[in-house]
């Protein structure tokens, strides 16, 4: 069925409505089931990156050796130019880029506009694609370049490898994920699926997706990188 | 068919996506500054935490939805932060330890 959202909450949005919303005999959430499931994945990512992040946090305070400076290591010459940390921010700037980008194409979506959603979508995907290209290269960078291991480095404390690792991996993992994801849902709009069934919140959800990983990267950027 | 979802003007992502390239810029700053201590740390965060809200707000239409779904997604995260003191705590611990038994020879 197409009018699964005919649930859509209606009435005042204070405290009285919260209480009417939990309370009434009907579902609590006035949103597409598809979508409120997304926001609860999305709240346990949120629990999973940030248990990643505080473990993070605490191998750093407790390491003796000195930490590694990561404007340093990240750091590029480009046109004879010494640049700190210039990948990352190009990173930041592509991410960014893409969610909107995403929320465009979101907007597209409600206003059932078939070949701009897609458009949008597909540029999503590549500035998606580019990042990950870009975290791959920094990885061969670090490795091969800087010998840095998870379990050591020779710049300082051999915590920061192994956060180094597991953190960008775990977000460039999501990075890719949603690339495909976003694939099949820009496929499913190209071939019209959504114009029958009139599911076309499905791109909104594909964007909730979206926006976390760019979510999730204002944390990693700002904790890990420039700290 | 009833207009759903989430439907608003063109221009406000627009305003916000150009809000998100300013900050980013900003927090890049720092670093390129080299500002250190308080003002670094407290700039990253302020920075940090704008963009985060402005995409939850807007990017994610968190401002737009009923609060019964609002407050079952933001407020869960809340318990982090006793987390994150507790660990805080615990890290300081094995620093201490550290320093006592491997360096000044405990």
């Amino acid at each position: 069925m197409a009018h699964d959202i005919a649930v859509a909450a209606t009435g005042e949005n204070d405290h009285i409505g919260i209480v009417r919303d939990w309370s009434a005999d009907k579902q609590v959430f006035g949103v597409p089931w598809g979508k409120a499931m997304m926001w609860i994945f999305l709240l346990s990512d949120t629990f999973i990156f940030s248990c990643f992040l505080t473990a993070y946090m605490t191998v750093r305070m407790s390491a003796v050796e000195p930490w590694p400076n990561a404007s340093e290591v990240f750091a590029l010459t480009l046109f004879g130019h010494h640049l700190p940390l210039i990948l990352i921010a190009i990173m930041t700037f592509v991410l960014i880029t893409s969610s909107g980008t995403m929320a465009m194409a979101v907007n597209f979506a409600y206003r059932r506009d078939r070949r701009k959603t897609a458009l949008m979508l597909l540029f999503t995907i590549i500035l998606g694609a580019s990042f990950v290209g870009m975290q791959a290269f920094e990885w061969t960078k670090l490795i091969v370049d800087e010998g840095i291991r998870p379990w050591g480095n020779p710049l300082g404390a051999a915590q920061f490898g192994a956060t180094f690792f597991m953190i960008t991996g775990f977000h460039g993992l999501h990075v890719s994920a949603g690339v495909i994801y976003l694939a099949v849902v820009a496929r499913k709009v190209l071939r019209g699926d959504y114009d029958r069934n009139g599911r076309y919140h499905n791109v909104e959800i594909a964007g909730l997706y979206w926006h976390f990983v760019d979510l999730v990267w204002v944390f990693i950027f700002a904790f890990y990188y420039l700290w | 068919m009833a207009q759903s979802g989430q439907q608003h003007p063109i221009g406000i992502y627009l305003k916000i996506w150009a809000l998100l390239f300013i900050l980013s810029a900003l927090s890049y700053t720092v670093d390129i500054l080299q500002l250190e201590g308080y003002l670094r740390w407290s700039l990253i965060l302020l920075f940090m935490l704008l963009k985060a809200g402005l995409i939850v707000a807007v990017f994610m239409h968190m401002m737009w939805e009923r609060l019964a779904l609002v407050y079952t997604i933001l407020l869960p995260p809340l318990s982090l932060l006793v987390l994150i003191g507790l660990m805080a705590v615990e890290a300081d611990y094995t620093f201490l330890t550290r320093l006592f038994f491997f360096h000044d020879g405990g």
